[in-house]
């Protein structure tokens, strides 16, 4: 990384200057190339594998997941009616991609909210878990890159989904998320967690299927484009540069106070300590001097 | 301070303040003798002090001229330099600033704690009240000019002019009046009664009476109007009435919905939209029919100071108040569970058109946003979230 | 011990040798004195004396803040339009660029992106008002606890108080002008408030707005009050403030040789100007600091004021935190009556109480006053120990105001401590009424305890540390006597007299003229003055610490006999033995 970096401002990012442009271009004809080979002739054995990977799935889900969620995924109701572990019948494989691929199941205890933490199944268990639970019911698939990735959008295209992705952001999602993304309280002890740098498949799939307590923003309630333009305008939060300078925590007013009375008061009040202390003293006396 | 007096003889009694009660337990001692500093006693340290102040002015100097340079270097606009991740114009020029002004005070301080003199002197105080001479010529001036201008014994020229006086407050009052519109009944309409109105307009040079459309609810922010099969269980809508995205469909002028108006609409009308398991809404009485398969809308202006509110848990359909964090439950009429809003959140009944959208029977039936004092709580049908 | 030279002169003990520079400096000086008469209007000032204490220069941050807030509000100005009409933002800031805003809002953008040094001096401002207002308040507390408010000083003190007062709304109309959804949100709660206002609320809110919220003339409006309005009162106040700070002088510690009638410290030429000037570079450079390396309202971020939008950790500035906490935990209660409607849960936290706290500080002094009925000029402090019932009503108030803050930032605490929002309120429902109850009665004791230790070292002796163990087994710790300086100023405080009300009415035989009420108000106040002095530690007569030092030269005596002759003159280890 270099120290100094001209760009943010108008958010070219990585993709500006004429090299650039030549190693996308080279990428994604090996990308294509590499996709066409490793997909192309396995054509005949895709079904075979796509059973075969939900069977895997299922495995997994019965060692992993049964105990709180159903053997089949019917859920788990506690005596007292409760739910335990809600049924996965319906979630779809979006939901399963989100909860497992963020660490946020399996969970360390039941409870509302499932916190974020390391990520438990590996990226092919978690393909078979997905496919496991989409194959129970209905519910939103996995989505393409395609629907998410602001890297697919060319520049002009960027500018003008960053903008709309803003307003967007600001009318759904600050309430709960908070302006910068940084998360915020939610009733009783619930809280919204933070949601900057988050990989922008799993921000799709969880306004897809409004995870724990949030609500769903299905594709009836922001259409797909406009949830890529969210995710575009999120992506430019995490690469502008800090204009004014650090942040602490991008919390608000909350924290600005806490700055103000302990860095500025508190320095201030040091330098008054200082300009009034006592210098060092001599018991030498100044030749003529009278004192 | 030319009456300065030696107070290092003045004994308890009488140097240690007439207030205190005789009888001291400790005489005051008086100031302590004045020590010197290195810097005053060793030639070779006030140099080394005098350079260092010297020095701290330098630096300053230094900063200032590295201000400059941040200043035609890095540029801010379409291209900001960026260090670290930060704004690399802010933080140089607050930090080139920052430390030239640091170094001058922490110089000038130095050279006042090092080199200045520093015996400490003594002032005198006198009482804040004047000398009992000076209040005495003061009244008698006073009662003197009172006397001539007969002020007491004119009743009719004193009361005539503070009558005149105090009705100059008037014009001060009444230019005021202008600085706004009147409320009238403002306060408890807001767009979403425009549509479904009729109006009166001229077809091929007839009269003719014209019904607008009701009101459709649009996705805030995206102004595209909602189908009611669109949701599903669990969405949450923030919404506007279609007007304002589309305010000819409902024969309304794009100036009408544009700049001020927008922000006054905006401020009333914003719309929750939730839609919910049928079976989890407990209707209010009369509001049986007020949702749409378990869509319900509700005011997103909180009641109690008019923020607006949208951090809505879908397990429990409590909505937060990020302000000041009024709780509301929309399955129960926008019911206060927690916090201080004072009423309800107010419900918009909704229907569906001919198309299929989402469309608002009439209305909010009450006053939305923070409660004030003509607001006629009779006429909240529901005020108690029944 | 000082001799007649070093009291204060108007000038040096020499007179210094004329060079070139000063034949010119003393022309200029000529000129000036003919026309302006300078030399008696400096006679006294330029060497005039201010003591030396840090807590003395807490003042003067919020002094040197508001200098630094004119300075840098100016070049705002230069470049800030404080207009409502609605254009598309077509500035550096690509995010936004295309969304319809203020020019208030795009304005403020182009300060922050196109001028050079714009978002540092936004910065600044923003960060110098914090401290000027953090400033402000401890500066507050610390006359407060000192009881430097006394008389002849109750005037300033009111204006002290007023100037909080200013100063905070300063900061909340500067709060809102940028137009962005932040300060828009903290308007919008604005109009709430004023709508809650009993009769006029509606009628205010729409000519304050000019028609409905948020209409057109909100920021112009709130810019005059903050550029002109404002600044002009604060301007006028401080230099009231500043007049009177000359005229009383200075207070100080009370010590050896610093009495009742006399100020003793540095005089303003050369060494306080020095010190206050260079304070002031200070304060300016690490406002620069501030602004330069920490983000403070990213405007850009919060997008322009929307009506229908709104962002978690919604917060005014620090200052108004305490009144948006009472917001937030006052309980439901609206009263609807005879066809209108009380909001008693916005009028309480924020119509009533931060005016009544205003009156309360205010009221202090003369009620103070009044209990003890001391008439005298102070200028001597008081050690916040040294009247434990002022400092304890000082402790509750910071109480109040501590808790109220803290739920002011209840949601940032719930999702920082991992605490639920809804028990955080609760408690904190019940603690802002019983914080302050128990911060009254342990500052109260806490203070006398510390009485009494300091009246424990000024009869026996302080303690060395060293224990001598007694022939007969016992053990007593050797004391030695403080020094007279430490002693002296122990005891340089004034004897307090609780009051009692049969005085006059005695005396007369008959009720005081004004009666019952007078009767009333006089059993209050030697109810009050019991509560105030009853409990405290009086420092000692000299008789009594003739005798206690008289007792502790003996026990001293007596120790050093046990060291030299007992068990101890061995040492511990043959104890063991």
């Amino acid at each position: 990384m270099r120290l100094l970096n001209r760009s943010a401002g108008r958010l070219s990012r990585h993709r500006r200057g004429p090299i650039a442009g030549l190693v996308v271009l080279l990428l994604g004809l090996l990308l294509t190339g590499g996709l066409y080979a490793a997909f192309a002739p396995a054509q005949a054995d895709s079904t075979q594998s796509q059973e075969e990977l939900v069977e895997e799935g299922r495995e997994l889900f019965i060692v992993g997941c049964a105990f709180c969620h159903g053997q089949n995924g019917e859920g788990v109701l506690t005596q007292g009616g409760d739910q335990y572990g809600p049924a996965l019948t319906d979630v779809g494989a979006a939901a399963v991609d989100f909860q497992v691929g963020t660490g946020r199941m399996p969970m360390a205890a039941p409870g509302n909210q499932a916190p974020r933490k390391e990520v438990v199944y590996t990226d092919d268990e978690i393909a078979a878990l997905s496919a496991y639970v989409a194959s129970l019911g209905t519910g939103p698939s996995i989505p393409d890159a395609e629907l998410y990735d602001p890297d697919t959008l060319s520049d002009e295209e960027y500018d003008e989904y960053v903008t709309r992705g803003g307003q967007i952001f600001l009318a759904n999602c600050t309430a709960c998320h908070n302006f910068e993304g940084s998360g915020g309280a939610m009733p009783r002890g619930g809280y919204a967690p933070k949601i900057r740098g988050v990989d922008p498949k799993h921000i799709y799939e969880a306004m897809l299927t409004g995870p724990q307590s949030m609500d769903t923003f299905s594709d009836g309630n922001i259409p797909p484009d406009d949830k890529k333009a969210v995710i575009a305008y999120l992506d430019t939060l995490n690469e502008q540069p800090n204009y004014g300078g650090f942040t602490f925590g991008n919390l608000g007013p909350v924290s600005d106070g806490l700055v103000a009375w302990l860095v500025g008061i508190g320095g201030l009040v040091g330098f008054a300590v200082w300009i009034a202390a006592h210098t060092t003293r001599t018991s030498k006396e100044k030749d003529g001097a009278d004192a | 301070m030319t009456d300065a007096h030696d107070t290092s003889n003045d004994d308890a009694n009488s140097g240690g303040g007439g207030e205190l009660v005789p009888q001291e337990p400790i005489p005051d001692p008086g100031l302590p003798a004045h020590t010197w500093r290195p810097t005053d006693v060793d030639p070779k340290k006030e140099k080394r002090a005098e350079i260092q102040v010297a020095a701290l002015f330098g630096l300053s100097a230094i900063c200032t001229i590295l201000f400059v340079v941040a200043y035609f270097t890095y540029d801010i606009g379409d291209n900001w330099h960026v260090i670290g991740g930060l704004g690399a114009s802010t933080v140089a020029l607050g930090a080139t600033l920052g430390l030239a002004l640091l170094f001058i005070g922490v110089a000038v301080i130095q050279w006042a704690r090092k080199l200045m003199g520093d015996h400490e002197i003594i002032e005198l105080r006198h009482p804040a009240s004047s000398p009992e001479e000076d209040r005495a010529t003061t009244l008698a001036a006073l009662k003197v000019g009172i006397e001539e201008a007969s002020i007491a014994r004119r009743p009719l020229i004193r009361n005539s002019m503070l009558g005149a006086l105090g009705l100059l407050g008037l014009p001060a009052v009444v230019l005021l009046r202008d600085l706004g519109t009147l409320p009238g009944d403002k306060l408890e309409h807001t767009i979403w009664g425009q549509g479904g109105r009729k109006i009166k307009t001229v077809e091929n040079g007839k009269e003719v009476t014209v019904t607008v459309p009701k009101m459709r609810v649009a996705r805030d922010a995206i102004g595209t109007p909602i189908l009611a099969s669109d949701l599903e269980i669990g969405d949450l809508v923030n919404a506007q009435p279609e007007v304002l995205f589309n305010p000819t469909r409902y024969h309304m002028e794009h100036a009408d919905v544009e700049g001020v108006e927008l922000q006054i609409h905006k401020s009333k009308a914003s719309l929750i939209l939730l839609r919910m398991e049928p079976a989890d809404i407990k209707p209010g009485k009369g509001r049986e029919n007020w949702d749409v398969n378990g869509i319900v809308a509700y005011s997103k202006i909180c009641t109690h100071v008019g923020c607006p509110i949208s951090l809505n848990e879908r397990t429990t359909h409590h909505l937060l108040c990020p302000c000041h964090q009024s709780t509301f439950d929309l399955t129960d009429s926008g019911r206060v569970v927690f916090g201080p809003a004072g009423r309800p959140l107010p419900q918009l009944p909704l229907e569906v058109d001919e198309q299929g959208y989402l469309v608002a029977q009439s209305d909010f039936t009450e006053p939305v946003g923070p409660s004030y004092w003509e607001r006629d709580y009779e006429r909240d049908r529901f005020a108690e979230g029944d | 011990m000082m001799k007649s030279a070093d009291v204060a002169t108007t000038n040096g003990t020499e007179p210094a040798t004329p060079t070139r520079s000063a034949k010119a400096a003393g022309a200029v000086a000529t000129w000036a004195d003919e026309r302006l008469g300078l030399g008696t209007a400096m006679k006294k000032q330029l060497r005039k004396v201010f003591p030396d204490h840090w807590s003395f220069m807490l003042g003067e941050i919020a002094l040197w803040s508001f200098v630094i807030l004119l300075l840098t509000g100016v070049f705002l100005t230069l470049f800030f339009d404080p207009s409502m009409t609605e254009v598309q933002y077509n500035g550096s800031y690509d995010p936004l660029r295309g969304v319809h805003m203020s020019r208030a809002m795009a304005s403020t953008l182009e300060i922050s992106f196109d001028v050079r040094g714009g978002l540092l001096m936004r910065q600044m401002h923003h960060w110098a008002a914090m401290i000027f207002i953090a400033a402000m308040m401890i500066h507050l507390l610390r006359v407060y606890l000192t009881g430097a408010f006394r008389k002849p000083r109750e005037l300033n003190w009111i204006i002290g108080c007023l100037l909080l007062l200013l100063g905070t709304i300063e900061g909340f109309t500067g709060y809102s002008l940028p137009d962005d959804l932040l300060s828009g949100t903290g308007v919008r709660a604005a109009d709430g408030f004023m709508k809650a206002s009993p009769v006029v609320g509606t009628y205010m809110s729409f000519f304050l707005f000019g028609g409905e919220f948020p209409g057109d003339q909100i920021i112009p409006r709130l810019y005059a009050a903050h550029i002109l309005l404002i600044p002009g009162l604060l301007l006028a106040l401080i230099t009231a403030h500043m007049l009177l700070l000359v005229y009383h002088k200075h207070t100080q510690w009370p010590g050896p040789g610093r009495t009742e009638e006399n100020v003793v410290g540095y005089p303003l030429l050369p060494v306080y100007m020095a010190k206050a000037g260079g304070f002031f570079f200070i304060v300016f450079g690490m406002t620069a600091l501030l602004g330069g390396l920490f983000t403070l309202n990213p405007v850009w971020k919060y997008g322009p004021y929307d009506p229908s939008k709104v962002t978690a950790g919604s917060q005014p500035d620090w200052y108004m935190g305490w009144p948006d906490g009472l917001l937030r935990i006052i309980p439901p209660w609206e009263t609807h009556i005879w066809g209108v409607t009380l909001s008693w849960n916005i009028m309480l936290p924020i119509l009533i109480a931060p005016p009544l706290m205003l009156m309360v500080l205010i009221a202090l002094p003369f009620l103070e006053q009044w209990i003890t009925g001391d008439k005298r000029e102070h200028h001597l402090l008081q050690r916040p120990r040294n009247a434990p019932t002022r400092t304890a009503v000082m402790a509750a108030l910071i109480t109040f105001y501590g808790l109220s803050w803290a739920a002011g930032g209840n949601d940032i605490i719930a999702i920082k401590m991992h605490l639920s929002i809804n028990q955080i309120t609760y408690f904190l429902r019940g603690a802002v009424i019983i914080g302050p109850i128990i911060a009254f009665m342990i500052t109260r004791r806490w203070c006398i305890s510390l009485q009494r230790h300091d009246q424990e070292k000024l009869l026996h002796g302080y303690e060395t540390g060293v224990i001598v163990r007694s022939p007969d087994g016992g053990y007593a710790e050797k004391h030695l006597p403080i020094s007279e300086t430490k002693a002296y100023t122990l005891t340089a405080r004034d004897r307090e007299e609780v009051y009692t009300a049969n005085g006059t009415a005695d005396e007369a035989g008959v009720a005081a003229p004004g009666g019952k009420v007078a009767e009333v108000a006089k059993k209050i106040r030697s109810k009050l003055s019991a509560l105030m002095f009853a409990d405290n530690v009086q420092k000692p007569t000299a008789e009594e610490l003739h005798e206690a030092q008289h007792h502790a030269d003996h026990e001293l005596h007596e120790l050093e006999h046990q060291i030299a002759t007992g068990p101890n003159k061995h040492g511990p280890t043959d104890d063991d033995h």
